[in-house]
Protein backbone atom coordinates (compact mmCIF):
# COMPACT_ATOMS: atom_id res chain seq x y z
CA UNK A 1 0.00 0.00 0.00
CA UNK A 2 2.61 2.23 0.87
CA UNK A 3 4.98 1.29 -2.26
CA UNK A 4 2.34 1.78 -4.25
CA UNK A 5 1.83 5.55 -3.13
CA UNK A 6 5.89 5.91 -3.77
CA UNK A 7 5.13 4.52 -7.11
CA UNK A 8 2.40 6.69 -7.82
CA UNK A 9 4.25 9.75 -6.40
CA UNK A 10 8.06 8.91 -8.33
CA UNK A 11 5.96 8.29 -11.50
CA UNK A 12 3.93 12.00 -11.18
CA UNK A 13 7.74 13.52 -10.19
CA UNK A 14 10.79 11.19 -9.99
CA UNK A 15 12.55 14.15 -8.35
CA UNK A 16 10.03 15.05 -5.86
CA UNK A 17 11.61 15.66 -2.46
CA UNK A 18 11.90 13.13 0.46
CA UNK A 19 10.47 15.56 2.35
CA UNK A 20 7.59 16.62 -0.32
CA UNK A 21 6.99 12.93 -0.78
CA UNK A 22 7.01 12.16 3.14
CA UNK A 23 4.14 14.77 3.39
CA UNK A 24 1.88 13.22 0.75
CA UNK A 25 2.17 9.55 1.26
CA UNK A 26 1.30 10.41 5.05
CA UNK A 27 5.16 9.00 6.50
CA UNK A 28 7.86 9.71 7.68
CA UNK A 29 10.94 10.88 5.63
CA UNK A 30 13.34 7.81 6.60
CA UNK A 31 9.76 5.70 5.84
CA UNK A 32 9.90 7.31 2.67
CA UNK A 33 13.38 6.53 2.13
CA UNK A 34 13.12 3.01 2.58
CA UNK A 35 10.35 2.14 0.21
CA UNK A 36 12.64 3.83 -2.28
CA UNK A 37 15.15 2.20 -1.17
CA UNK A 38 13.78 -1.49 -1.37
CA UNK A 39 11.74 -1.07 -4.61
CA UNK A 40 14.98 -0.22 -5.85
CA UNK A 41 17.02 -2.73 -4.54
CA UNK A 42 14.16 -5.45 -5.22
CA UNK A 43 14.33 -4.13 -8.81
CA UNK A 44 10.82 -2.91 -9.44
CA UNK A 45 12.60 0.48 -9.99
CA UNK A 46 15.23 0.16 -12.52
CA UNK A 47 15.98 3.33 -13.31
CA UNK A 48 14.75 7.24 -13.60
CA UNK A 49 15.37 9.23 -16.84
CA UNK A 50 13.59 12.88 -18.29
CA UNK A 51 10.60 12.94 -20.40
CA UNK A 52 12.57 14.87 -23.10
CA UNK A 53 11.14 16.90 -26.35
CA UNK A 54 14.27 16.77 -28.49
CA UNK A 55 12.71 18.84 -30.99
CA UNK A 56 13.34 21.93 -28.28
CA UNK A 57 16.88 20.58 -27.26
CA UNK A 58 17.65 20.82 -31.77
CA UNK A 59 18.82 17.02 -31.32
CA UNK A 60 19.11 15.51 -34.80
CA UNK A 61 19.02 11.93 -32.95
CA UNK A 62 17.17 8.95 -35.26
CA UNK A 63 14.35 6.57 -33.47
CA UNK A 64 12.64 4.10 -35.30
CA UNK A 65 9.92 1.57 -34.34
CA UNK A 66 11.04 -2.08 -35.32
CA UNK A 67 8.59 -4.81 -35.83
CA UNK A 68 10.37 -7.97 -35.94
CA UNK A 69 9.06 -11.53 -36.93
CA UNK A 70 10.90 -13.97 -35.54
CA UNK A 71 10.95 -18.11 -35.14
CA UNK A 72 10.82 -18.90 -32.25
CA UNK A 73 13.23 -21.28 -30.72
CA UNK A 74 12.89 -24.72 -29.48
CA UNK A 75 12.86 -24.58 -25.63
CA UNK A 76 14.14 -21.28 -25.39
CA UNK A 77 11.00 -19.60 -27.18
CA UNK A 78 11.42 -15.67 -27.93
CA UNK A 79 13.23 -15.07 -24.90
CA UNK A 80 16.48 -16.49 -26.35
CA UNK A 81 16.00 -14.12 -29.69
CA UNK A 82 15.11 -10.95 -27.64
CA UNK A 83 17.47 -11.50 -25.11
CA UNK A 84 20.30 -11.02 -27.62
CA UNK A 85 18.27 -8.43 -29.36
CA UNK A 86 18.10 -6.19 -26.38
CA UNK A 87 22.32 -6.33 -25.63
CA UNK A 88 22.87 -4.05 -28.54
CA UNK A 89 22.88 -0.58 -26.62
CA UNK A 90 21.17 0.65 -29.96
CA UNK A 91 17.85 -1.22 -29.23
CA UNK A 92 16.66 1.49 -26.40
CA UNK A 93 12.94 -0.83 -25.49
CA UNK A 94 12.09 -3.78 -26.93
CA UNK A 95 8.74 -5.51 -26.00
CA UNK A 96 6.92 -8.86 -26.98
CA UNK A 97 3.70 -8.42 -28.80
CA UNK A 98 0.76 -10.64 -29.93
CA UNK A 99 -0.37 -9.69 -34.00
CA UNK A 100 0.89 -9.98 -36.92
CA UNK A 101 4.44 -9.63 -35.84
CA UNK A 102 6.17 -10.85 -32.84
CA UNK A 103 8.77 -8.45 -31.23
CA UNK A 104 8.61 -4.19 -31.06
CA UNK A 105 11.31 -2.21 -30.59
CA UNK A 106 12.80 0.95 -30.47
CA UNK A 107 16.08 1.87 -32.38
CA UNK A 108 18.23 5.23 -32.13
CA UNK A 109 20.80 6.31 -34.13
CA UNK A 110 22.69 9.05 -34.84
CA UNK A 111 21.58 9.36 -38.38
CA UNK A 112 18.73 7.50 -40.73
CA UNK A 113 22.03 5.52 -42.03
CA UNK A 114 23.59 4.58 -38.65
CA UNK A 115 19.69 3.36 -37.91
CA UNK A 116 19.58 1.51 -41.60
CA UNK A 117 22.60 -0.10 -41.10
CA UNK A 118 21.93 -1.72 -37.87
CA UNK A 119 18.82 -2.98 -38.76
CA UNK A 120 20.96 -4.87 -42.33
CA UNK A 121 23.85 -5.52 -40.80
CA UNK A 122 22.98 -6.65 -37.30
CA UNK A 123 19.21 -7.37 -36.67
CA UNK A 124 18.14 -9.06 -39.76
CA UNK A 125 20.83 -11.52 -39.58
CA UNK A 126 20.37 -12.59 -36.04
CA UNK A 127 19.39 -16.67 -36.45
CA UNK A 128 15.59 -16.55 -35.70
CA UNK A 129 14.82 -13.08 -37.14
CA UNK A 130 12.04 -13.79 -40.71
CA UNK A 131 11.76 -9.86 -41.40
CA UNK A 132 11.75 -7.03 -39.98
CA UNK A 133 9.57 -3.19 -40.87
CA UNK A 134 11.11 -0.30 -39.83
CA UNK A 135 9.06 3.07 -39.35
CA UNK A 136 11.09 6.06 -38.54
CA UNK A 137 9.46 8.18 -36.05
CA UNK A 138 8.58 11.90 -37.21
CA UNK A 139 7.63 13.68 -34.65
CA UNK A 140 6.45 12.64 -31.06
CA UNK A 141 3.26 14.43 -29.32
CA UNK A 142 2.58 12.03 -26.13
CA UNK A 143 5.33 9.97 -24.13
CA UNK A 144 4.75 8.79 -20.52
CA UNK A 145 1.45 10.60 -20.04
CA UNK A 146 3.29 14.17 -20.78
CA UNK A 147 1.49 15.85 -24.21
CA UNK A 148 4.76 17.66 -26.04
CA UNK A 149 2.68 20.72 -27.12
CA UNK A 150 2.50 24.22 -24.54
CA UNK A 151 -0.89 24.87 -24.29
CA UNK A 152 -1.63 29.17 -24.04
CA UNK A 153 -1.80 29.92 -20.58
CA UNK A 154 -4.94 29.55 -19.18
CA UNK A 155 -5.52 32.00 -16.34
CA UNK A 156 -8.15 31.38 -13.73
CA UNK A 157 -10.10 34.04 -11.52
CA UNK A 158 -7.16 34.60 -8.21
CA UNK A 159 -10.16 35.07 -6.02
CA UNK A 160 -13.60 33.30 -6.51
CA UNK A 161 -16.77 32.26 -4.09
CA UNK B 1 -21.62 62.21 -24.07
CA UNK B 2 -24.08 62.98 -21.55
CA UNK B 3 -24.81 59.65 -18.97
CA UNK B 4 -28.85 59.82 -19.28
CA UNK B 5 -28.95 58.70 -15.50
CA UNK B 6 -27.75 62.04 -14.54
CA UNK B 7 -30.97 63.15 -17.00
CA UNK B 8 -33.37 65.57 -14.59
CA UNK B 9 -36.20 63.73 -15.96
CA UNK B 10 -35.50 61.07 -13.59
CA UNK B 11 -37.40 61.57 -10.66
CA UNK B 12 -37.52 58.71 -8.83
CA UNK B 13 -34.84 55.92 -7.80
CA UNK B 14 -33.57 53.87 -10.77
CA UNK B 15 -32.79 50.66 -8.29
CA UNK B 16 -35.33 48.70 -6.41
CA UNK B 17 -34.77 49.01 -3.02
CA UNK B 18 -34.48 45.49 -1.82
CA UNK B 19 -31.58 45.37 -4.62
CA UNK B 20 -30.06 48.89 -3.58
CA UNK B 21 -29.72 47.37 0.29
CA UNK B 22 -28.19 44.32 -1.11
CA UNK B 23 -24.32 44.69 -0.22
CA UNK B 24 -21.94 43.69 -2.40
CA UNK B 25 -20.12 39.99 -2.36
CA UNK B 26 -17.48 40.32 0.35
CA UNK B 27 -15.01 38.97 -2.20
CA UNK B 28 -15.51 41.30 -4.57
CA UNK B 29 -13.56 43.72 -3.00
CA UNK B 30 -10.72 41.58 -2.15
CA UNK B 31 -10.74 40.19 -5.28
CA UNK B 32 -10.21 43.90 -7.11
CA UNK B 33 -7.02 44.23 -4.40
CA UNK B 34 -5.30 41.16 -5.78
CA UNK B 35 -6.17 41.82 -9.17
CA UNK B 36 -3.78 44.81 -9.00
CA UNK B 37 -0.91 43.00 -7.71
CA UNK B 38 1.25 40.13 -9.69
CA UNK B 39 2.78 37.03 -8.32
CA UNK B 40 0.46 36.38 -5.57
CA UNK B 41 -0.26 32.66 -4.69
CA UNK B 42 -3.68 32.43 -4.20
CA UNK B 43 -5.61 30.61 -1.59
CA UNK B 44 -8.59 32.34 -2.77
CA UNK B 45 -10.30 30.86 -5.27
CA UNK B 46 -13.40 28.27 -4.88
CA UNK B 47 -13.22 25.90 -7.81
CA UNK B 48 -10.85 23.29 -8.57
CA UNK B 49 -7.66 23.47 -9.88
CA UNK B 50 -8.12 20.54 -12.71
CA UNK B 51 -9.07 21.45 -16.91
CA UNK B 52 -12.44 19.17 -16.90
CA UNK B 53 -11.36 15.65 -18.39
CA UNK B 54 -10.25 15.40 -21.72
CA UNK B 55 -13.32 12.71 -22.35
CA UNK B 56 -15.95 15.42 -21.46
CA UNK B 57 -14.76 18.39 -22.84
CA UNK B 58 -14.40 16.02 -26.42
CA UNK B 59 -17.61 14.74 -25.80
CA UNK B 60 -18.73 19.00 -25.75
CA UNK B 61 -16.96 19.47 -28.79
CA UNK B 62 -18.67 16.31 -30.61
CA UNK B 63 -22.07 17.84 -29.74
CA UNK B 64 -21.23 21.00 -31.25
CA UNK B 65 -19.32 19.10 -34.05
CA UNK B 66 -22.54 17.57 -34.50
CA UNK B 67 -24.34 20.76 -34.90
CA UNK B 68 -26.30 20.02 -31.88
CA UNK B 69 -26.71 24.27 -31.43
CA UNK B 70 -30.84 24.53 -30.56
CA UNK B 71 -32.83 24.41 -27.40
CA UNK B 72 -33.59 21.74 -25.11
CA UNK B 73 -36.60 21.05 -23.59
CA UNK B 74 -37.20 23.27 -20.49
CA UNK B 75 -36.48 20.29 -17.84
CA UNK B 76 -33.09 19.88 -19.49
CA UNK B 77 -32.53 16.23 -22.19
CA UNK B 78 -34.17 13.61 -20.84
CA UNK B 79 -31.12 11.54 -21.59
CA UNK B 80 -29.40 13.80 -19.09
CA UNK B 81 -32.19 13.94 -16.62
CA UNK B 82 -32.10 10.27 -16.77
CA UNK B 83 -28.70 10.09 -16.16
CA UNK B 84 -28.92 12.40 -12.84
CA UNK B 85 -32.23 10.38 -11.46
CA UNK B 86 -29.92 7.21 -11.73
CA UNK B 87 -26.64 8.98 -9.94
CA UNK B 88 -28.84 10.40 -7.65
CA UNK B 89 -30.62 7.14 -6.26
CA UNK B 90 -26.89 5.03 -6.58
CA UNK B 91 -25.62 7.62 -4.59
CA UNK B 92 -27.35 9.56 -2.49
CA UNK B 93 -30.16 6.77 -2.06
CA UNK B 94 -33.09 9.11 -3.13
CA UNK B 95 -35.64 7.77 -6.25
CA UNK B 96 -36.84 10.97 -8.48
CA UNK B 97 -38.54 10.43 -11.65
CA UNK B 98 -36.79 12.10 -14.36
CA UNK B 99 -40.03 12.83 -15.99
CA UNK B 100 -41.17 15.39 -13.75
CA UNK B 101 -38.80 15.58 -10.79
CA UNK B 102 -35.69 16.71 -12.21
CA UNK B 103 -34.45 19.96 -13.93
CA UNK B 104 -31.57 20.88 -15.06
CA UNK B 105 -30.26 24.21 -14.14
CA UNK B 106 -27.45 26.78 -14.90
CA UNK B 107 -25.56 25.26 -12.25
CA UNK B 108 -26.73 25.56 -8.66
CA UNK B 109 -26.66 28.93 -8.30
CA UNK B 110 -29.64 29.15 -10.59
CA UNK B 111 -31.16 26.02 -9.40
CA UNK B 112 -31.03 28.22 -5.97
CA UNK B 113 -32.69 31.30 -7.16
CA UNK B 114 -35.18 29.51 -9.33
CA UNK B 115 -36.29 27.42 -5.74
CA UNK B 116 -36.37 30.68 -3.68
CA UNK B 117 -38.54 32.59 -6.00
CA UNK B 118 -40.85 29.13 -6.34
CA UNK B 119 -41.18 28.67 -2.35
CA UNK B 120 -41.27 32.21 -0.73
CA UNK B 121 -44.10 34.49 -0.07
CA UNK B 122 -42.94 37.99 0.74
CA UNK B 123 -41.37 38.04 4.68
CA UNK B 124 -40.93 34.14 4.61
CA UNK B 125 -38.15 33.42 6.67
CA UNK B 126 -34.77 31.21 5.29
CA UNK B 127 -32.90 29.80 7.87
CA UNK B 128 -29.24 28.61 6.61
CA UNK B 129 -26.43 27.74 8.48
CA UNK B 130 -23.20 30.67 8.71
CA UNK B 131 -20.76 30.91 8.20
CA UNK B 132 -21.99 30.11 4.24
CA UNK B 133 -21.32 30.34 0.82
CA UNK B 134 -21.47 34.21 0.23
CA UNK B 135 -24.84 33.73 -2.37
CA UNK B 136 -27.11 32.56 0.36
CA UNK B 137 -28.14 35.54 1.86
CA UNK B 138 -28.71 37.41 -1.16
CA UNK B 139 -30.73 34.82 -3.14
CA UNK B 140 -33.21 35.10 -0.07
CA UNK B 141 -33.23 38.89 -0.13
CA UNK B 142 -33.70 39.07 -3.78
CA UNK B 143 -36.64 36.62 -3.23
CA UNK B 144 -38.17 38.96 -1.18
CA UNK B 145 -36.94 36.62 1.40
CA UNK B 146 -35.96 37.19 5.16
CA UNK B 147 -32.70 35.30 6.15
CA UNK B 148 -31.71 33.82 9.11
CA UNK B 149 -28.22 32.76 9.90
CA UNK B 150 -27.99 29.74 12.43
CA UNK B 151 -24.45 30.45 13.20
CA UNK B 152 -21.99 27.28 13.62
CA UNK B 153 -19.00 26.92 15.18
CA UNK B 154 -15.40 25.09 15.59
CA UNK B 155 -16.28 23.38 18.55
CA UNK B 156 -18.90 21.19 16.97
CA UNK B 157 -16.59 21.52 13.86
CA UNK B 158 -18.95 23.64 12.19
CA UNK B 159 -21.57 21.31 11.82
CA UNK B 160 -25.38 22.15 12.66
CA UNK B 161 -26.42 21.97 15.70
CA UNK B 162 -29.81 21.02 16.21
CA UNK B 163 -30.17 22.49 19.54
CA UNK B 164 -29.32 26.09 17.49
CA UNK B 165 -31.23 25.63 14.55
CA UNK B 166 -34.54 25.22 17.17
CA UNK B 167 -34.09 28.62 18.70
CA UNK B 168 -34.07 30.12 15.05
CA UNK B 169 -37.91 28.69 14.36
CA UNK B 170 -40.90 31.43 14.29
CA UNK B 171 -44.47 31.36 12.91
CA UNK B 172 -42.49 32.69 9.81
CA UNK B 173 -40.17 29.90 9.01
CA UNK B 174 -40.71 28.37 5.82
CA UNK B 175 -37.23 27.16 4.13
CA UNK B 176 -33.98 25.53 5.68
CA UNK B 177 -30.65 25.88 3.38
CA UNK B 178 -27.88 23.39 4.07
CA UNK B 179 -24.84 22.64 2.55
CA UNK B 180 -22.81 19.84 3.34
CA UNK B 181 -19.88 19.22 2.91
CA UNK B 182 -19.44 23.13 3.59
CA UNK B 183 -18.41 26.27 1.86
CA UNK B 184 -16.32 27.74 3.42
CA UNK B 185 -15.48 25.32 6.49
CA UNK B 186 -15.23 21.62 5.02
CA UNK B 187 -18.00 20.81 7.77
CA UNK B 188 -20.16 17.56 7.60
CA UNK B 189 -23.32 16.41 9.38
CA UNK B 190 -23.31 13.07 11.00
CA UNK B 191 -26.20 10.82 10.76
CA UNK B 192 -27.34 10.69 14.31
CA UNK B 193 -27.13 15.01 14.03
CA UNK B 194 -29.21 15.06 10.52
CA UNK B 195 -32.00 13.08 11.76
CA UNK B 196 -32.47 15.47 14.36
CA UNK B 197 -32.23 17.90 12.28
CA UNK B 198 -34.80 16.37 9.81
CA UNK B 199 -37.03 15.94 12.64
CA UNK B 200 -37.21 19.83 13.61
CA UNK B 201 -38.01 20.25 9.85
CA UNK B 202 -40.67 17.93 10.26
CA UNK B 203 -42.51 18.90 12.67
CA UNK B 204 -42.19 22.65 12.42
CA UNK B 205 -43.33 21.99 8.54
CA UNK B 206 -40.12 23.35 7.05
CA UNK B 207 -38.86 22.94 3.24
CA UNK B 208 -35.46 21.40 3.01
CA UNK B 209 -33.28 22.91 0.24
CA UNK B 210 -29.56 20.96 0.64
CA UNK B 211 -27.24 22.34 -1.69
CA UNK B 212 -24.95 19.20 -2.09
CA UNK B 213 -22.49 20.35 -4.71
CA UNK B 214 -19.23 19.23 -2.62
CA UNK B 215 -20.87 15.55 -1.74
CA UNK B 216 -18.40 13.16 -3.67
CA UNK B 217 -15.58 15.35 -2.34
CA UNK B 218 -15.34 13.59 0.81
CA UNK B 219 -12.41 12.16 2.42
CA UNK B 220 -13.51 10.47 5.50
CA UNK B 221 -17.16 8.68 6.55
CA UNK B 222 -20.22 8.22 4.68
CA UNK B 223 -22.08 11.45 3.03
CA UNK B 224 -25.83 11.58 3.86
CA UNK B 225 -28.44 13.10 1.90
CA UNK B 226 -31.41 14.45 3.89
CA UNK B 227 -32.86 13.95 1.51
CA UNK B 228 -32.58 10.58 1.64
CA UNK B 229 -34.38 10.10 5.47
CA UNK B 230 -37.18 8.68 6.33
CA UNK B 231 -40.44 11.73 5.75
CA UNK B 232 -37.87 14.21 4.14
CA UNK B 233 -38.42 13.42 -0.37
CA UNK B 234 -41.81 14.99 -0.06
CA UNK B 235 -40.54 18.11 1.81
CA UNK B 236 -37.09 18.28 0.34
CA UNK B 237 -35.08 20.02 -2.89
CA UNK B 238 -32.19 18.38 -3.66
CA UNK B 239 -29.59 20.51 -5.72
CA UNK B 240 -26.38 19.55 -7.15
CA UNK B 241 -24.07 19.92 -10.68
CA UNK B 242 -21.17 19.07 -11.82
CA UNK B 243 -18.97 22.43 -11.34
CA UNK B 244 -16.87 20.85 -8.23
CA UNK B 245 -16.41 16.98 -8.95
CA UNK B 246 -16.17 17.26 -12.18
CA UNK B 247 -14.37 20.45 -12.16
CA UNK B 248 -16.68 22.02 -14.41
CA UNK B 249 -17.36 25.29 -13.22
CA UNK B 250 -17.55 27.28 -16.69
CA UNK B 251 -19.59 24.81 -18.17
CA UNK B 252 -22.29 26.34 -15.65
CA UNK B 253 -24.69 23.40 -15.27
CA UNK B 254 -26.24 21.88 -12.41
CA UNK B 255 -29.75 20.17 -11.28
CA UNK B 256 -32.49 20.39 -8.65
CA UNK B 257 -34.51 16.76 -7.78
CA UNK B 258 -37.51 17.25 -5.52
CA UNK B 259 -41.48 16.62 -5.24
CA UNK B 260 -43.16 16.86 -8.66
CA UNK B 261 -45.48 20.05 -7.14
CA UNK B 262 -42.08 22.16 -6.14
CA UNK B 263 -40.24 21.31 -9.66
CA UNK B 264 -43.14 22.12 -11.21
CA UNK B 265 -43.10 25.82 -9.94
CA UNK B 266 -39.50 25.66 -10.42
CA UNK B 267 -39.83 24.98 -13.99
CA UNK B 268 -42.42 27.86 -14.10
CA UNK B 269 -39.65 30.03 -13.14
CA UNK B 270 -37.06 28.42 -15.35
CA UNK B 271 -38.79 28.13 -18.14
CA UNK B 272 -39.86 32.39 -18.19
CA UNK B 273 -36.84 33.70 -17.13
CA UNK B 274 -33.85 30.73 -18.53
CA UNK B 275 -35.39 28.63 -21.23
CA UNK B 276 -32.83 25.89 -20.63
CA UNK B 277 -29.17 25.45 -19.74
CA UNK B 278 -26.64 25.24 -22.23
CA UNK B 279 -27.08 22.11 -24.43
CA UNK B 280 -23.51 21.51 -25.06
CA UNK B 281 -22.74 21.92 -21.31
CA UNK B 282 -25.67 19.46 -20.96
CA UNK B 283 -24.49 16.65 -23.28
CA UNK B 284 -21.18 17.31 -21.56
CA UNK B 285 -22.96 16.60 -18.05
CA UNK B 286 -24.05 13.31 -19.17
CA UNK B 287 -20.46 11.79 -20.39
CA UNK B 288 -19.26 13.03 -17.10
CA UNK B 289 -22.24 11.04 -15.33
CA UNK B 290 -21.79 7.87 -17.73
CA UNK B 291 -17.64 8.40 -18.02
CA UNK B 292 -16.24 10.50 -15.39
CA UNK B 293 -16.02 8.58 -12.61
CA UNK B 294 -12.35 7.92 -12.60
CA UNK B 295 -11.14 11.32 -13.24
CA UNK B 296 -13.51 12.20 -10.50
CA UNK B 297 -11.84 9.69 -8.16
CA UNK B 298 -7.94 10.63 -9.28
CA UNK B 299 -8.84 14.23 -8.83
CA UNK B 300 -10.19 13.71 -5.01
CA UNK B 301 -7.31 11.45 -3.99
CA UNK B 302 -5.30 14.55 -4.80
CA UNK B 303 -7.27 17.10 -2.94
CA UNK B 304 -7.18 14.34 0.10
CA UNK B 305 -3.20 15.37 -0.55
CA UNK B 306 -3.28 18.12 -0.58
CA UNK B 307 -6.01 18.82 2.37
CA UNK B 308 -3.81 16.71 4.88
CA UNK B 309 -0.36 18.78 3.46
CA UNK B 310 -2.37 22.02 3.86
CA UNK B 311 -3.86 21.51 7.56
CA UNK B 312 -0.79 20.04 8.59
CA UNK B 313 1.09 22.71 7.71
CA UNK B 314 -1.14 25.31 9.30
CA UNK B 315 -0.76 23.59 13.07
CA UNK B 316 2.87 22.98 12.68
CA UNK B 317 2.86 27.30 12.15
CA UNK B 318 0.56 27.75 15.40
CA UNK B 319 -2.54 28.35 12.90
CA UNK B 320 -5.30 25.99 14.29
CA UNK B 321 -6.96 24.20 11.90
CA UNK B 322 -9.65 21.62 11.88
CA UNK B 323 -9.24 18.33 9.15
CA UNK B 324 -12.21 19.06 7.19
CA UNK B 325 -13.89 15.93 5.92
CA UNK B 326 -15.12 17.39 2.67
CA UNK B 327 -14.89 19.86 -0.03
CA UNK B 328 -11.59 21.74 -0.69
CA UNK B 329 -11.29 24.42 1.57
CA UNK B 330 -9.59 24.68 4.86
CA UNK B 331 -10.83 27.25 8.00
CA UNK B 332 -7.45 27.76 10.18
CA UNK B 333 -8.01 30.33 13.08
CA UNK B 334 -6.18 33.46 12.97
CA UNK B 335 -7.21 34.56 16.20
CA UNK B 336 -3.46 33.55 17.95
CA UNK B 337 -2.41 36.46 16.03
CA UNK B 338 -4.68 39.10 17.45
CA UNK B 339 -5.33 40.76 13.81
CA UNK B 340 -9.39 40.36 12.72
CA UNK B 341 -9.45 38.42 9.49
CA UNK B 342 -9.42 41.20 7.24
CA UNK B 343 -6.73 43.10 8.85
CA UNK B 344 -4.96 39.46 8.50
CA UNK B 345 -6.05 38.81 4.78
CA UNK B 346 -4.78 42.54 3.75
CA UNK B 347 -1.54 42.35 6.03
CA UNK B 348 -0.74 38.99 4.77
CA UNK B 349 -1.10 39.93 0.64
CA UNK B 350 0.61 43.18 1.23
CA UNK B 351 3.58 41.86 3.05
CA UNK B 352 3.65 38.11 1.77
CA UNK B 353 1.65 38.04 -1.43
CA UNK B 354 -0.76 35.12 -0.22
CA UNK B 355 -4.23 35.72 -1.06
CA UNK B 356 -6.81 34.25 1.41
CA UNK B 357 -10.55 34.83 2.03
CA UNK B 358 -11.28 36.39 5.35
CA UNK B 359 -13.96 34.63 7.08
CA UNK B 360 -16.36 37.21 7.78
CA UNK B 361 -16.93 37.03 3.69
CA UNK B 362 -18.77 34.09 4.50
CA UNK B 363 -20.62 35.66 7.50
CA UNK B 364 -20.05 37.49 10.84
CA UNK B 365 -19.35 33.98 12.77
CA UNK B 366 -16.45 33.67 10.46
CA UNK B 367 -14.48 36.60 12.25
CA UNK B 368 -11.08 34.94 13.51
CA UNK B 369 -10.99 32.47 10.99
CA UNK B 370 -9.89 32.55 6.75
CA UNK B 371 -10.70 30.73 3.85
CA UNK B 372 -7.82 28.35 2.42
CA UNK B 373 -8.38 26.63 -0.58
CA UNK B 374 -6.06 23.56 -1.56
CA UNK B 375 -7.13 23.04 -5.08
CA UNK B 376 -3.56 24.78 -5.42
CA UNK B 377 -0.62 23.15 -6.95
CA UNK B 378 1.68 21.40 -3.88
CA UNK B 379 4.24 23.35 -4.50
CA UNK B 380 2.42 26.63 -4.07
CA UNK B 381 0.73 25.49 -0.90
CA UNK B 382 3.99 24.89 0.50
CA UNK B 383 5.19 27.74 -0.46
CA UNK B 384 2.57 29.63 1.08
CA UNK B 385 2.68 28.16 4.14
CA UNK B 386 6.23 29.18 4.77
CA UNK B 387 4.89 32.71 3.18
CA UNK B 388 2.10 32.59 6.05
CA UNK B 389 4.76 31.28 9.12
CA UNK B 390 7.05 34.18 8.18
CA UNK B 391 4.09 36.63 7.82
CA UNK B 392 3.15 35.41 11.64
CA UNK B 393 6.25 34.96 13.19
CA UNK B 394 6.80 39.10 11.95
CA UNK B 395 3.41 40.37 14.34
CA UNK B 396 5.27 38.86 16.53
CA UNK B 397 8.54 40.93 17.02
Amino acid sequence: MKEEKILQLLNENARMSLAEMALRAEMAENEAEAAIQSLEKSGVIRGYKPILNEAELGENKVKALIEVRVTPRREGGFDQVAQRIARYPEVTDLFLVSGSFDLLLTVEGNSLNEVASFVSAKLSTIEGVLSTSTAFLLKKYKESGRIMQNDEEYKRLKICP
Amino acid sequence: MKNINDSKSVRRPLVADHIKSLPKSGIRAFFDLVNTMDDVISLGVGEPDFTTPWTIRETGIFSLEKGHTSYTSNLGTIALRREVCRYVRQNYNVEYSPENECIITIGVSEALDIAMRALLNPGDEVIYTEPCFVSYPAEVRMAHGVPVPVETYVDDAFALDPARLREKITPRSRVLLLNFPCNPTGAVMSREKLLEVAEIAIENDLVVITDEIYSELLYEGEHVSIASLPGMRERTIFLHGFSKAFAMTGWRVGYACGPHEIIDAMMKVHQYAIMCASTTSQEAALEALRNGEKSMLEMRESYRERRNLMVSGFNRIGLDCLLPKGAFYTFPSIRSTGLSSTEFAEKLLKAERVAVVPGPAFGACGEGFVRCCYASSVEDILEAIERIDRFVKSLKK
